[in-house]
């Protein structure tokens, strides 16, 4: 089928990071607890349906969202809920189940799903627990049962830093990626749309019944925001809805076997990391084991869940998140540097900004760490977020428009058109080291509490 | 250096949280982080950041100017010796011009640093950099006779009033170096214009005559430089806004590192050469017949529009608004130096003019992205209800 629109952009940066994770798989370890964390739904406040205690089999609800109950959460694998984590006012931040070896699933019956009305499929995606694999725009929060969203958007090219390569991952699940395809084509009111990489389309080729565009260009070009604003642009009271690559095969999966399938490949990466492979585990697994089957050239780091502009941060304790198909290991950066707000000085240290030297040195990759690289100031420089921020949006005035919570303000100025993420080359690239990310998503929360 | 940092923490020990002089550690930091880039590490957002700070962009300002200010010195000396006759070499011309001019940016900074340091600590967040640019930039703006006193009380004056009462760094609207000068131009006019104060010691020697080209000018007099000389500075004018070569040089430094905008830089010299042009043509009298390329080079324009007009704070952040400031500082300001003698030098009023426009050409020019977003809304409105 042929390619409708070739997106190209040259606002963004790649930011050439040691570490990418070599296209192999490592064996996979057994993970003995897994984990729900609320926080991963973002918008969406949890209501329990399993005590600590009680046992679980794979794809058996454990809590439903209380805005939406319909919206069910089930277990990736079977076990007894081991410990249900709260932080400050009781709030749920995690839910562990230990993994037994009974092999106990629930069973759905997806025989003939091709005949199911569209509101039967969604009951069916809603109960199986499948529901929250769907993201929708505005906002990035769960997609609303009730809601028929105007365009559905996949892609399978990522152009965060040291990004999993979707190729790889789907090389295997094409036919299960295709049924995915066809259950989000039952949801849709217009049409699937399917993002490739422009510089090798042929993976996608047999994959049919959806839109197919290419993208070409440096992060963030491989941003949902970007692609929806080229071909369906959102307006005031419309809804898309995104998918993650992996989790359309999981979907295909679902309606083939009739098993909640909660797979997850992971590209665990960085520059700590010493021969950063890929490895198949599920959601939520416990990050230790994984995290064990690799070496590392330095001691204290910070294991991230997900990419370093937007993932957040973990532990070995730690379990993996429900979307992330990347773990990037990179040492902590907590030391000093004389002088090192001298121009020019210290150009090992990768920089945007032509007041350093370092993009001109080391074509193979740069070792990066934690260090904030000065101190959070007043907004002084103009135009440097313009230059990696691909949207037809003014971050500045938006950024500045969430800071005073002014509604009216940011809806003209295009908060329906953003998530966080979309500013995490912001948060890197800013001289004033402003927290984009997070001043965008308070926006959001703001939005979502006045508006809906 | 880890013996160094072992003594600084020692020594910060009693700033820190809970410690006694908990309220004043946003001074003793301001001295540590330029020694040393802090040990903090991201807790929020991105995990990675990039190398370039606040510190570095302003720094980054200080080396651009420092040819423009070397120079200045120099050519305060050279045209005390030239004019007096007195035999001299670079070396004299330089410790007279020091003579004069270290203490004005010695006092510009201890006035400025101050009410920083005392507005940081009152309202607790660091110190910003940016006032090391501002009070490199005051005493390069002044007449070079204009007494200590007066360029302490416009710092203040700038300061409190252009910059803190705004909120501090990064929401004043008029560029706070402008704000000093233009306080000085109108509280003591007799020391900023006229023709006995652009020379050191014009108004007590009386060999010396401390007219500016503009100001001969706008007196009807015949200009006695050649186009060179005014390109390359040796003339009469504020201390270090006369070489337009220099200046270039700065320009390209700031125009390169990518801190200075060079929408605005060529916005600027556009405006300026069209409006010069324009008058060219008409032509009436001397100030309208100068030369368009000379209007570019002699007086504060060069330095105004590269170091003054693309103030980032106080100029337009649009992309296209950058463009629209800069062209119209370019045209106000040869406009303001042609129609009105009293105030040859334009650029001055042309920036700080255009500095309270610059909220408004954004203004119009975000306007353009929301109604071109509300446009789609009520489209996609009007699709569905046909």
């Amino acid at each position: 089928m042929e390619i409708i629109k070739k997106i190209q952009t040259r606002r963004g940066a790649r930011l050439n990071i040691k570490g990418e994770a070599e296209k192999v798989f490592t064996k996979t370890p057994s993970s003995t607890t897994f984990a729900l964390k609320p926080d991963d739904f973002f918008g969406s406040i949890p209501k329990l349906i399993k005590k600590e205690g009680e046992e679980v089999k794979a794809g058996e609800p454990v809590f439903y969202s209380k805005k939406t109950p319909q919206i069910k959460f089930v277990s990736p694998v079977s076990g007894v809920i081991e410990k249900i984590e709260r932080g400050a006012r009781r709030k749920i931040e995690k839910i562990i189940i230990k993994k037994t070896s009974s092999a106990d699933a629930v069973i759905h019956d997806c025989k003939n799903w091709e005949n199911l009305s569209q509101e039967e499929l969604k009951a069916l995606l809603l109960e199986s627990g499948n529901w929250p694999l769907i993201q929708q725009r505005p906002y990035g929060t769960l997609a609303h049962p009730e809601d028929t969203p105007k365009a559905i958007f996949v892609s399978t090219f990522s152009t965060s830093p040291l990004s999993p390569d979707f190729d790889l991952i789907l090389a295997k699940e094409l036919s299960a990626f295709q049924e995915g395809i066809n259950v989000l084509n039952k949801l849709v009111d217009q049409h699937v749309f399917l993002g490739i990489d422009a510089t090798h389309p042929e993976m996608f080729s047999q994959i049919e019944a959806v839109q197919k565009y290419s993208i070409a260009g440096p992060h963030p070009a491989g941003n949902l925001s970007l692609h929806i604003q080229e071909l369906a642009p959102l307006n005031m009271g419309e809804r898309i809805w995104t998918v993650n690559p992996e989790d359309v095969a999981n979907l295909g999966r679902f309606v083939q076997t009739g098993h909640y399938s909660p797979q997850r490949t992971v590209a665990v990466c960085g520059n700590a990391v010493e021969n950063p492979k890929y490895l198949i585990t599920k959601q939520g697994a416990e990050l230790q084991p994984l995290l064990d089957e690799f070496e590392y050239l330095t001691s204290d780091n910070r294991i991230i869940n997900g990419d370093v502009l937007t993932g957040s941060t973990s532990s070995k304790a730690g379990h993996l998140g429900f979307y992330n198909n990347q773990i990037t290991v990179i040492p902590e950066g907590n030391d000093y540097r004389m002088l090192g707000w001298l121009p020019f000085k210290d150009n090992n240290i990768l920089s945007l900004s032509n007041t350093s030297f370092s993009r001109l040195f080391k074509k193979n990759g740069f070792e990066v760490n934690t260090n904030l690289n000065g101190e959070e100031r007043a907004l002084v420089v103009t135009g440097e977020m313009e230059k990696v921020f691909p949207l037809d949006i003014y971050p500045m005035q938006l950024l500045k428009a969430c800071m005073v919570e002014d509604i009216e303000k940011m809806e003209a100025l295009g908060i329906y058109e953003v998530v966080p993420e979309d500013f995490g080359l912001i948060d890197y690239a800013n001289t004033s080291k402003i927290e984009a990310q997070e001043i965008i998503r308070q926006g959001i929360e703001l939005m979502i509490n006045e508006v809906g | 250096m880890n013996a160094l940092r072992k003594q600084l923490d020692a020594l910060k020990k009693p700033f820190g949280k809970g410690q006694k002089f908990e309220k004043f550690a946003p001074a003793i930091n301001a001295f540590d982080t330029f020694l040393f880039v802090p040990n903090h590490t991201t807790k929020k957002g991105a995990h990675i950041r990039d190398a370039v700070d606040l510190k570095r962009t302003m720094v980054t300002v200080i080396i651009a100017l420092l040819p423009a200010l070397i120079y200045g010195i120099y050519n305060t000396g050279y045209q005390y010796y030239i004019q007096t006759n007195t035999p001299f070499t670079f070396i004299d011309a330089f410790i007279h011009g020091a003579w004069k001019i270290v203490p004005m940016i010695i006092v510009s900074y201890v006035v400025g640093l101050s009410i920083e340091f005392g507005f940081a600590i009152y309202r607790g967040h660091e110190v910003n950099e940016g006032y090391l640019v501002t009070g490199l930039l005051i005493p390069m703006i002044m007449p070079v006779d204009i007494p200590l006193w007066m360029v302490g009380i416009s710092t203040a004056f700038a300061v409190l009033i252009a910059k803190e009462a705004f909120g501090g760094t990064g929401m004043n609207i008029l560029n706070p170096a402008l704000t000093a000068r233009a306080f000085a131009f109108f509280a003591y006019p007799t020391y900023m214009s006229g023709n006995k104060v652009w020379v050191s010691e014009a108004s007590t020697v009386d060999g010396i005559s401390g007219e500016t080209i503009l100001g001969s000018l706008a007196a009807g007099q015949d200009v006695k430089y050649s186009m060179m000389e005014m390109f390359q500075g040796a003339i009469p004018g504020s201390i270090a806004e006369t070489s337009t070569l220099w200046v270039a040089v700065g320009a390209l430094i700031l125009i390169l590192t990518g801190i200075g905008s060079w929408r605005i830089i060529t916005g600027g010299i556009l405006g300026a050469a069209l409006m010069g042009m324009l008058f060219n043509l008409w032509g009436v009298n001397a100030l309208m017949s100068f030369s368009w390329m000379n209007h570019l080079v002699v007086g504060g324009f060069a330095f105004g529009i590269v170091f003054m007009a693309t103030d980032p704070v106080s100029a337009a952040q649009t992309n296209k608004g950058k463009w629209i400031y800069g062209i119209l500082t370019g045209i106000f300001c040869i406009m303001i130096r042609v129609f009105n003698p009293a105030y040859p030098e334009g650029v001055m009023l042309a920036i700080l003019l255009m500095n309270v426009f610059a909220p408004t050409i954004d203004h119009y020019v975000v306007n353009g992205n929301i109604t071109k977003r509300k446009k789609r809304w009520t489209q996609a409105q009007n699709l569905k209800t046909a």
